[in-house]
């Protein structure tokens, strides 16, 4: 299977950089996979789980927003914070999302909806993070 | 002229000194090895970001809907300096330095009849500042409790500078830090962030990759040059983490070195009066047996 170039660089650190051979991305407008010889695209990220395949062994790294491009050159993560699930401490970020919700009623108007959507964002992980951790 | 006991106190103070010197010197390599490791680190990622808005920002720049921090307010009338300085002094010309690049700046503005608003990062070049344009002065924020520069205190400064910015409060914002070049080089920059300035395209680079952008661009470049201030800024604070103790080594290098040749210069003035006070007692003693 063909390969391709992926570098998932985060403000502090490059989180990963190697060939690969498909990247699930959690774009804004739904989740799509990138396989070798992708069109170039430039997405926004959602906060989510991007999903790194390579040579049949899979790796899932947590991103909380940022942009996805794509172009001949391969594929660019920038992520506004890139944690390797391994690393993630599920206790601390349980208490991110809690300490989200009790900032929810301080908020109003269109930052109360960006808040909110965040949150969702975040509980997704979570789950998905509890029910992948079950297996 | 001192007495002896005097000059040894003196020599024994200058050696104390030394040693602090010499601690001190040895303290900033150490933090100067990591603080360069983290500039590194984060260099990628603002050299992509550079490079993801240039190709989107190239194509959006001409049309008139542009956002305002890629366009500009279209006017050139109030200045926003973002100076970034080190919290704390003993680092050689590395804090003034940066504080004479903002000063002349300020000043050549202002002699072109444009107002002028400074935003100090960092305690010294508050301190330095505020005694020529202390009505000038918006806003300030010291990084002393801080231990780890993270991202975070970037999007702090980013989330004010533009709070500021959407208030309308200026037009242009130029960015003041050290670049890092090497340990005994630290280059005062300024760096234009408001409105953003691309850099030209290189000629032979070829054509640009036409994209497609999901959701629509405007949103994407939206999101996107907001973050890219608070990258730049990021990477401000970290090279000039790294110039900070890059300068502050070779200072304490230098001081070093100038104590050891204090010493130098002091134990002989020592050992020199030492040797003409016995040498004027044995004379006492000789011509006094002689008399007897």
């Amino acid at each position: 299977m063909a390969t391709f170039r992926f570098d998932l660089v985060s403000p502090e650190k490059i989180a990963f950089s190697g060939d690969v051979d498909q990247v699930d991305i959690p774009g804004v407008e739904g989740d799509f996979g990138v396989l070798a010889g992708h069109a170039p695209v430039v997405a926004a990220i959602r906060p989510g789980i991007v999903t790194v395949t390579k040579g049949g062994k899979q790796q899932k790294v947590v991103v909380l927003g940022g942009i996805a491009e794509v172009s001949d050159k391969g594929l660019t993560v920038l992520a506004d914070v890139a944690t390797s699930v391994a690393d993630l401490d599920a206790a601390q970020f349980a208490q991110t999302v809690a300490s989200m919700e009790a900032q929810l009623a301080s908020k109003q108007g269109s930052e109360l909806d960006r808040a909110i959507e965040r949150l969702d964002h975040f509980k997704s992980i979570q789950q998905q993070l509890q029910t992948t951790a079950m297996h | 002229m001192a007495s002896l006991k005097d000059m040894r106190v003196r020599i024994a103070s200058t050696k104390a000194t030394q040693k602090i010197t010499k601690a001190m010197q040895m303290v900033a390599a150490s933090k100067l090895r990591r603080a360069q490791m983290a500039a590194e680190a984060a260099r990628p990622y603002a050299e992509k970001m550079e490079a993801v808005i240039g190709n989107i920002a190239s194509a959006a720049a001409g049309s008139p809907g542009a956002p305002t921090l890629l366009a500009g307010t279209g006017r050139d009338k109030v200045h926003m300096l973002l100076v970034c300085t080190g919290e704390r002094g003993l680092s050689g010309a590395f804090n003034s330095s940066i504080v004479r690049l903002a000063r002349e700046h300020a000043q050549s503005l202002l002699g072109q009849g444009k107002e002028v608003k400074i935003f100090c990062v960092g305690r010294k070049g508050y301190e330095q500042l505020k005694r020529i344009f202390d009505r000038q002065i918006v806003e300030t924020i010291e990084l002393r409790s801080v231990r780890q520069l993270g991202f975070v205190n970037a999007e702090d400064i980013a989330a004010k500078l533009l709070a500021r910015f959407d208030a309308g409060e200026f037009d242009v914002c130029t960015l003041f830090y050290s670049r890092f070049k090497s340990v005994i080089s630290q280059i005062p920059t300024a760096q234009q962030i408001i409105p953003l300035v691309i850099e030209k395209p290189a000629a032979n680079a070829g054509p640009a990759t036409s994209y497609e952008y999901e959701p629509g661009e405007d949103e994407i470049l939206t999101s996107l040059l907001p973050r890219n201030i608070a990258v730049q800024i990021f990477r401000a604070l970290l090279e000039n983490n790294a110039s900070f103790y890059g300068a502050q080594m070779t200072a304490m290098d230098n001081a070093t070195r100038n104590a050891g040749e204090m010493i130098r210069k002091q134990t002989l003035v020592y050992n020199r009066t030492r040797q003409a006070m016995i040498t004027k007692e044995l004379i006492e003693i000789i011509s006094g047996a002689e008399a007897v």
